[in-house]
């Protein structure tokens, strides 16, 4: 701590220098935040997909439905404990874009196969009691001010027409990463008011297994169990369909890691040139501190902590913008939640103290190479 | 007593057959050639000669800065040519208090953290470090200057803040290179009247390069320092 007025006053030597310095890191972690924020939208249903459920679409396509006689066929399986449906029901609320899931799904099953998402009992069981009553994430209500009681208004795009529902309940994640943007509905209420050419077929089938490990076994047996039908199946773990639906929107992973590596590789070039520089022009003052008696290390070690100082001044602060970023982008892309991990706000400064470090390092050694003598001579 | 003739015993510094060489290019430069020098503890030496002589070499060898290609150098019965890099890096910060001519302050710290470097390097306590440097900046005039930047002070003052830093930790003897060199005739004497002080009044050892004889008449010896080997002045 003895040290830290001789360290803090070489930063505050070249002001704007040091300010644009930890500017740069600042943009940099900002970014990298909002990548990780990104990353975080679009892999959130792989990262908090359930280990023990399985997922069971129609072999063609997603877009293909499965018969609602499958259900109980497959609660006869060896190895199934639970199943519950949904359908895709894509409506529009009084905007285009104002975009958010809908699912018809099977009110009896579905809060049991999803415990992740918290409903106070008094709200579910008013939902169940009403034919049109619907289940709204807490994202989306906040959005649009939903709350219990109101009446909602979707223009139906595959089902055509206006369809009513009432608010009568409001989910939150438990999870950091659940998606709070969904919006359920009764199957029966779509079965009932729906077109004939969906009567009796479901979007999808989720299955919960008795043992995560058996779940490949199980979702063989499932495909099997269709094979040859005139609807077979395909059945995924949780994870790998979720994996599969975000690589239909390209490999957004590598184009991430792409941004976020040339962003880091230029923050390296720039904090390096400038510690460079601030060595280069304090030479006779190192050498000083050599002659009074600080050793080679002690010279290394300080042009080191400089470096990591000015990356942690930046980095923090732009892993902090970033966190309050997020939200905002979770407005302005309705139908996505976006978040800081708490892995990539680690991995943020881990990456801000390697990069400070490894800037300083070359300065670093030069400085603690420099010969006195040679270095007096120079003044 | 100052001696240049390798025959005394005990003195606080001795140097016996010092050797510097360099290599410039194909050409080898002999700066010192077989050097003995003897000062005892409370001597004030002077170093003249021309440019290119030889004695800033000395003084980086005699100050540990640099290691000779030849001769021992023993201060205070440590033999400093024998030591590594590294333990003559402590040495220094125990024995050895520098004056540049350019004082060498750094711009960023206050007189009080110049000063106050050397000591950083010691175990004295915050308050212990706080008293060695308000007593030594007392001791050099300055009292009322501790929070001021090198930038804010005259040359003089500048050179009294070097001074102060220079003996702060209390070193064996004091290095002195052209310390009046870059200062207007007031302030060099100034700085000699406290150079003297620090010789006469708290005993302590300095060696000094100066082209100013002026300032060269106040040490007790003079010695010339021509092609490598030093003669005493008459």
């Amino acid at each position: 701590m003895k040290y830290f007025a001789l360290l803090w006053a070489n930063l505050k030597r070249k002001k704007i220098r040091t300010t644009l310095t930890i500017g740069s890191f600042l943009i940099a972690l900002m970014l990298f935040g909002v990548l990780a924020a990104v990353h975080a939208a679009f892999y959130q249903g792989i990262e908090v997909a359930g280990a023990d459920r399985l997922v069971v679409i129609n072999r063609v396509s997603l877009i293909q439905p499965l018969p609602l006689s499958y259900r109980e066929r497959l609660l006869q399986l060896p190895g199934v404990k639970e199943v519950t449906h949904a359908s895709w029901f894509g409506g529009v609320y009084q905007d285009e874009r104002n975009f958010f899931p809908q699912f018809a799904i099977e009110t009896e099953s579905y809060r049991r196969m999803f415990p992740e998402f918290a409903i106070s009992d008094g709200q579910w069981k008013a939902f169940e009691g009403d034919l049109q009553g619907c289940v709204v994430g807490a994202a989306t209500a906040r959005r649009y001010g939903f709350k219990p009681g109101d009446r909602i208004p979707i223009k139906g795009t595959i089902f055509q027409g206006m369809w009513e529902f009432n608010v009568r309940a409001i989910y939150t994640g438990t999870r950091q990463g659940d998606d709070e943007t969904q919006f359920w509905f009764h199957k029966k209420y779509l079965e009932e008011n729906g077109p004939d050419f969906f009567k009796g077929l479901v979007g999808w089938y989720t299955v919960r297994v008795g043992n995560p490990d058996q779940a490949g076994a199980v979702g063989k047996a499932i495909d099997a169990r269709f094979a040859n039908s005139s609807n077979e199946t395909k059945t995924e773990p949780e994870r790998a369909f979720a994996a599969a639906f975000v690589k239909q929107m390209g490999n957004i992973e590598l184009l991430l890691l792409t941004i976020g590596g040339v962003v880091f590789f230029t923050l390296l070039l720039v904090t390096g040139n400038t510690m460079a520089t601030s060595v280069r022009e304090r030479t006779a003052e190192l050498a000083v501190l050599k002659t009074v008696g600080y050793s080679d290390r002690f010279v290394l070690g300080l042009v080191l902590a400089e470096s990591l100082l000015i990356a942690l001044q930046g980095g923090l602060l732009g892993v902090l913008a970033a966190v309050g970023i997020a939200p905002g982008l979770s407005q302005a892309m309705p139908g996505m939640t976006f978040y800081l991990p708490t892995s990539s706000l680690v991995l943020g400064v881990v990456l801000t103290v390697l990069v400070g470090l490894a800037a300083g390092l070359v300065p670093a050694w030069s400085a603690m190479r420099l010969r006195v003598v040679d270095a007096l001579r120079r003044v | 007593m100052v001696r240049v003739d390798g025959t005394s015993n005990g003195s606080l510094i001795q140097v016996r057959k010092l050797d510097k060489r360099y290599q410039r290019g194909s050409e080898e430069i002999h700066v010192l050639q077989g050097l003995n020098l003897d000062v005892e503890a409370g001597d004030f030496v002077a170093f003249m000669g021309p440019s290119g002589s030889g004695k800033t070499t000395l003084l980086n060898l005699l100050g540990g800065l640099d290691v000779p290609s030849a001769g021992t150098i023993t201060v205070a019965g440590d033999e400093i040519s024998a030591l590594s890099a590294q333990k003559l890096t402590a040495w220094r910060a125990r024995h050895v208090g520098f004056i540049f001519q350019m004082y060498n302050l750094i711009p960023v710290l206050t007189a009080f953290q110049n000063v106050e470097l050397p000591l950083l390097l010691t175990k004295l306590s915050r308050a212990e470090r706080r008293r060695h440097v308000e007593t030594v900046l007392e001791l050099v005039g300055l009292a009322d200057r501790m929070q001021h930047y090198p930038r804010q002070l005259s040359g003089g003052q500048e050179q009294r803040v070097a001074i102060a830093r220079a003996i702060v930790a209390d070193p064996t003897f004091l290095l002195a290179d052209e310390p009046t060199g870059d200062l207007d005739r007031r302030s060099a004497d100034e700085i000699m009247e406290l150079i003297d002080r620090l010789v006469n009044e708290h005993n302590k050892t300095v060696l000094m390069v100066t082209h100013d004889p002026r300032a060269a008449e106040r040490a007790h010896a003079v010695l010339h320092l021509d092609k490598g080997v030093l003669i005493e002045a008459a």
